[in-house]
C-alpha cells in the first residue's frame, strides 16, 4: 500500500497550534473507533444499509487524513454496498486496519 | 457579525468548522448540534443568520431539515458527496455547498459571498434604481437612448460590449463592469464573466444555462447560486 495517512490536513486547520492539533487527534481517536465498531457489527448483522451509513462517516476521516485513493475506493465501496454489492471491500477493510494503526501511534 | 450555527452528527466535522468560524472575524459560533432536532428547537428560539449544514446525517437529512424550518436563515452545506450539489440549488435559503474535508479557503470565499450579499442583497433598490429607466450609450459620437427595460442581455467581447435589446442590437465601446454599475441591480445580474442579464428576461434555466429570447447564455458556477436567489423559485 503506497499511500500512508497523515495529518497534513489537521496540521493546516490547527495552523501550528498545538491545542487545537491535539483536540482534533483526540476526536479522531475516540470518533474512528465507534464508526469502525458501527461499519463492522452491522456487516456481521448483514445491515448493509446501515452500513454503508457507517462507512460514510468512515469516508470522511478518509479524506481528512490525505487518503486521496483511499476516498476514491471508499466512495466505490459505499455505492457499492448500498446495492449489496462488495466489490471493494476488502481493499476498503485494508485502508480502516492501516488508519486503525496510524492512530494507535499517535 | 453574522450569527451562525453548526449541524452534524460527526463530532470531528463540527470541530473543524468551528475552527473555521473561530478564524473567521465575519463569524460568530452561537451553538453546535449533532441532530436536527435540537438544531429546530433552538432555531424556534433564537435568531440565527447562517447555519453550516450536513446533508448527510441518520433519520433525518439536511433536506429535510430545510423543508421543515419556517423562514430558515442562509444555508451553507457541508457535504462528503458532490451529487448533492445540483439538489441544492432548488432550495433558495441554500446559498452555497462546502466538500468535507473543507478547504479553508473554499470556506472563507463562501464567507465573503454571505458577507456580500448582506451588504447589497438582491430586491433592495440603490437610491438611483428605482429612477432609472433609461440609459445613454456613446455610439460613433452619438448619445443614444436605450430603455433598460428592453435589454435582454450584455454581452463583453474584447474592448467592447454587446447591448441585445428586444429589437436592436448595439456595440459600445466600454466594459462590462462600467455599465453594470449603471443597471438597477434588482432586474440585472451578472451570471458569467462575460455576460449580464435581464432577469425579467429568462424564458428557463436549464443546467448551466439560461434562455433568453433565441439565446442561450451560460451560468457560471459561481454565480448560479445568485441566480437561483434571484428568482421566484416554486
Amino acid at each position: 500500500m503506497d499511500e500512508q495517512p497523515n495529518l497534513d490536513y489537521f496540521n493546516e486547520i490547527a495552523n501550528g497550534e498545538a491545542a487545537i492539533l491535539n483536540k482534533l487527534i483526540s476526536i479522531l481517536k475516540s470518533e474512528f473507533p465507534q464508526q469502525l465498531e458501527s461499519y463492522n457489527q452491522n456487516i456481521l448483522d448483514a445491515n448493509y444499509i446501515e452500513a454503508a451509513e457507517a462507512l460514510h462517516k468512515l469516508k470522511h476521516k478518509v479524506g481528512l487524513l490525505g487518503l486521496e485513493n483511499g476516498y476514491a475506493i471508499a466512495n466505490q465501496y459505499e455505492n457499492n454496498l448500498r446495492e449489496h454489492n462488495f466489490e471493494n471491500k476488502n481493499e476498503f477493510e485494508a485502508i480502516l486496519k492501516n488508519i486503525t494503526n496510524f492512530i494507535h501511534k499517535l | 457579525m453574522i450569527k451562525c450555527i453548526i449541524v452534524d452528527d460527526e463530532k470531528l466535522a463540527r470541530e473543524v468548522l468551528s475552527i473555521l468560524i473561530l478564524k473567521s472575524e465575519k463569524l460568530v459560533l452561537l451553538e453546535q448540534f449533532s441532530n436536527a432536532i435540537d438544531a429546530i428547537k433552538y432555531l424556534n428560539a433564537n435568531k440565527v443568520d447562517l447555519i453550516f449544514l450536513d446533508i448527510h446525517m441518520p433519520n433525518f437529512s439536511g433536506f429535510d431539515f430545510v423543508q421543515t424550518i419556517k423562514n430558515p436563515p442562509k444555508v451553507i452545506l457541508v457535504t462528503i458527496d458532490k451529487n448533492f450539489a445540483l439538489e441544492a440549488f432548488n432550495y433558495n435559503c441554500i446559498t452555497d455547498y462546502l466538500i468535507k474535508p473543507i478547504v479553508e479557503e473554499r470556506f472563507n470565499k463562501a464567507i465573503n459571498r454571505i458577507s456580500i450579499k448582506r451588504e447589497n442583497p438582491l430586491g433592495q433598490l440603490n437610491s438611483s434604481d428605482s429612477s432609472v429607466k433609461e440609459i445613454y450609450v456613446n455610439i460613433d459620437k452619438r448619445l443614444i437612448k436605450i430603455d433598460i427595460a428592453s435589454i435582454n442581455f450584455i454581452q463583453a467581447n474584447g474592448d467592447y460590449i454587446l447591448i441585445k435589446t428586444e429589437g436592436i442590437n448595439y456595440t459600445v465601446h466600454t466594459t462590462l463592469k462600467k455599465i453594470e454599475d449603471k443597471l438597477p441591480k434588482t432586474t440585472f445580474l451578472k451570471i458569467h464573466r462575460s455576460y449580464i442579464i435581464n432577469v425579467n428576461k429568462i424564458i428557463d434555466i436549464q443546467d448551466s444555462t439560461v434562455l433568453i429570447a433565441k439565446d442561450l447564455i451560460p451560468v457560471s458556477k459561481n454565480n448560479r447560486p445568485l441566480l437561483m436567489e434571484s428568482i421566484n423559485l416554486l
